[in-house]
């Protein structure tokens, strides 16, 4: 699973690598779209556009932060059911007192799903559980957590205030809501990774952690913290969630997680840590949603979009490997 | 450089339990390990029997006891491999859709008037295609276990939604429902059960006696020594998922026969319980350690706590929960104990302030989850 090229040339070579594999996932978007296009001409208007655009809305936000869980080597299996806790209680709140200030909602979610991700990070950072198993665990119980919560009762459409309903999809700035905090989400985490010092640290973790705590860099803390904001992640998507597809059910987001690390794994980042990009994740999400819009569209039966999820996942990493062994090839010589 | 991390022991005494060991570790001290954890396993096991006897006049009923048991066949037909796997430092997040694939796969063959023995005879050929080719990824063209089967999981259960759509087979006749369903004749013992424990003790003798058995956890331990030291490494690797591929092929069967017909949503999300089964039997998710006997008691652990719970009217998702939370624990507070008794010393003011505010931050969320619940659904 480690690296095996020389860290020495590794920045160049890698990022050499991460923007012929962006350019690639473009033309490859491109393709489709033509291919699509001159089946079923529908699929080129603004207005299914817009439907991609919100239909990966949630996906890119909780992708980013898978992303960044990757690029520390770990994994996050639990966020689908962090998102249908929150989701939940989210509903449980405005079902209570539909009163409650929609504005505030946001923040609130957030607030829920950082104190579920906090627990994730303590017990991988500071507890020391490899992520896969603490993730697994957590999957469970947070999974078991909204049937406890809700014992089994769904909130529906009409049990929802319409103000919080037209949150996601309310478009005062031309923009559907819920593509700008999508928007504004990515401009966020592609500053923190780039041009803050926690960020660049995160990188550091990942691609060497010995390395980086002999550098001074709080491994542990860096850890905690990438496992904080993905819980602040999808706490923020299970508020779009509820708000977008009108209820709260105990198998909301059940097998999210996938198309999470599809999501970013399909855009570049590597699972054996310290590589991944913001553009390349999006663009990740957004060829998951060509493909997920353009089945219908080509009459091919819904049933076909998982197999076709899984071949793109294998595709691409068989690619990044094909890359990367030829690029260190050539750095060779 | 605020916190400063003066603990040189600590790094080591991780490394020798992470897969990048460089130097052999002292066998011995492993060995009192694991058997250290299966009495564990042991002594849990009888707890939760003497708790439960206590709560429910069913539970030790040898009728229900049975019936009970055959339900767990198919996490343990799929943990043998899934042992040798883990202990091979790799992972198959596969098996649950390899499953779902194969008896769909026969369903599909039976609808379309292929007697049900040569079709099941594909399923398993399938299964073992299905591993092969997760076997071919890893080992030949050297990608990560995880992302792998990540992609094999959702291809393969999509396999098995484009072969049956919304359908269901069915139809299976008696003899071969007889496989999930039927008994040993005059005893109260599932046809499943047995199957899975001769195999168990199959898979169990080659781990620990024979020298394919001694290469996994080679490998697990050491990977690059064990290829230079002219192991085939990657012939091992493609033989061990080929095995787990058809391992979940004839869990497929068992299951569509338990069932009686197959839908391609059959045994969704059970490689959870698998990995969860292998795992808190003490299986090391980092490779090289882990004992046959191990993850067959911690089978039979989480088969009698969901039968006891069931019986207690818990819903199947919270005994879940209770599940995650034991394999979480299992693994932190062995660490915990280690870090409390490595440290020493009194803990620092910053990192008291921050424990504070964390225990603040969970007590918050806990007084919310009830207030919130209790707005909705009363009080009680």
């Amino acid at each position: 699973m480690s690296a095996q090229h020389p860290p020495v040339r590794r920045h160049s070579v890698l990022t050499l690598a991460a923007r012929y594999r962006e350019a690639g996932i473009v033309i490859f978007i491109l393709v489709l779209a033509a291919l699509v296009t001159l089946r079923a001409p529908a699929f080129l208007t603004l207005n299914n556009f817009r439907d991609i655009l919100l239909n990966i809305s949630i996906l890119s936000i909780v992708a980013l932060a898978q992303t960044m869980v990757i690029i520390t080597k770990g994994i996050d299996l639990s966020v689908g059911s962090m998102i249908g806790l929150v989701a939940m209680m989210v509903a449980f709140v405005f079902k209570a007192s539909p009163e409650f200030p929609v504005a505030l909602s946001l923040p609130l979610g957030m607030a829920l799903g950082a104190a579920l991700g906090a627990f994730n990070g303590l017990i991988i950072s500071y507890g020391r559980v490899p992520p896969i198993i603490a993730t697994l665990g957590t999957l469970s119980i947070y999974r078991g957590l909204v049937f406890f919560y809700s014992q089994g009762t769904w909130i529906n459409s009409f049990e929802l205030p319409a103000a919080f309903k037209q949150l996601s999809k309310g478009a005062p700035l031309g923009l559907p809501n819920m593509v700008i905090i999508a928007i504004l989400f990515a401009l966020a985490v592609y500053f923190f990774l780039n041009h803050t010092r926690t960020g660049r640290n995160i990188y550091a973790v990942g691609s060497n952690a010995e390395a980086a705590q002999m550098a001074g860099i709080p491994r542990q803390r860096i850890i905690f913290l990438v496992y904080v904001l993905t819980g602040l992640a999808a706490g923020l998507a299970a508020v779009l969630w509820v708000s977008r597809f009108e209820s709260a059910q105990t198998n909301t987001a059940l097998g999210f997680e996938l198309q999470t690390v599809a999501a970013s794994v399909v855009g570049g980042v590597s699972i054996s840590g310290g590589v991944g990009t913001v553009p390349g994740v999006l663009l990740g999400a957004l060829l998951l949603g060509t493909i997920d819009n353009s089945l219908p569209l080509l009459r091919i039966s819904p049933f076909w979009q998982l197999a076709l999820q899984g071949l793109l996942i294998l595709a691409a990493v068989v690619v990044d490997n094909l890359i990367l062994r030829r690029s260190q090839r050539r750095g060779r010589r | 450089m605020t916190e400063p991390r003066p603990k040189a022991a600590p790094p080591a005494a991780e490394r020798s339990a992470g897969a990048t060991i460089s130097a052999a570790p002292p066998r011995r001290s492993f060995l009192a390990r694991f058997q250290r954890w299966e009495w564990m396993l042991v002594g849990l096991i009888v707890l939760v029997v003497a708790l439960n006897s206590q709560l429910s006049p069913y539970f030790l009923d040898a009728r229900n006891l049975s019936r009970t048991s055959s339900d767990f066949m198919e996490i343990g037909l799929m943990m043998l491999p899934m042992v040798f796997i883990i202990i091979t430092g790799g992972i198959d997040l596969s098996v649950a859709s390899n499953l779902a694939m194969c008896a769909s796969f026969m369903g599909w063959l039976f609808m379309r008037g292929v007697p049900i023995w040569p079709a099941a005879l594909a399923a398993l050929l399938l299964g073992a295609t299905g591993g092969l080719f997760n076997g071919l990824l890893v080992a030949r063209v050297k990608l990560p276990p995880l992302v792998v089967t990540l992609g094999t999981y959702a291809f393969y259960r999509g396999v098995a939604y484009v072969l049956l759509g919304d359908q269901a087979a069915r139809g299976y006749p008696a003899g071969f429902t007889f496989i999930g369903q039927g008994k040993l004749p005059g005893t109260l013992i599932p046809f499943s059960v047995a199957l899975f424990i001769v195999l168990a003790i199959v898979f169990g003798l080659v781990l620990h006696r024979t020298t394919f058995g001694r290469t996994l956890f080679a490998i697990g331990n050491n990977e690059n020594a064990t290829a230079y030291s002219g192991v085939p490494v990657a012939r091992t690797k493609i033989i061990v998922y080929t095995i787990s591929g058809l391992m979940a092929g004839l869990a497929g069967i068992v299951l569509a026969a338990r069932f009686g017909s197959t839908r391609p949503d059959i045994g969704l999300g059970l490689e959870l319980a698998v990995i969860t089964a292998a795992v808190l039997g003490g299986v090391d998710i980092n490779g090289g350690i882990g004992t046959m006997g191990g993850a067959v008691l911690s089978l039979l652990l989480i088969g009698l706590l969901r039968f006891g719970m069931g019986l207690l009217n818990i819903q199947g998702q919270v005994q879940g929960m209770v599940i995650g939370l034991l394999l979480i624990l299992s693994i932190l507070l062995p660490n915990v104990a280690r870090n409390l008794s490595a440290r020493g010393g009194a803990p620092q003011r910053r990192s008291l302030a921050a424990a504070a505010a964390l225990i603040a931050a969970f007590a918050l969320f806990i007084l919310f989850f009830f207030w919130s619940r209790a707005q909705v659904l009363g009080a009680g």
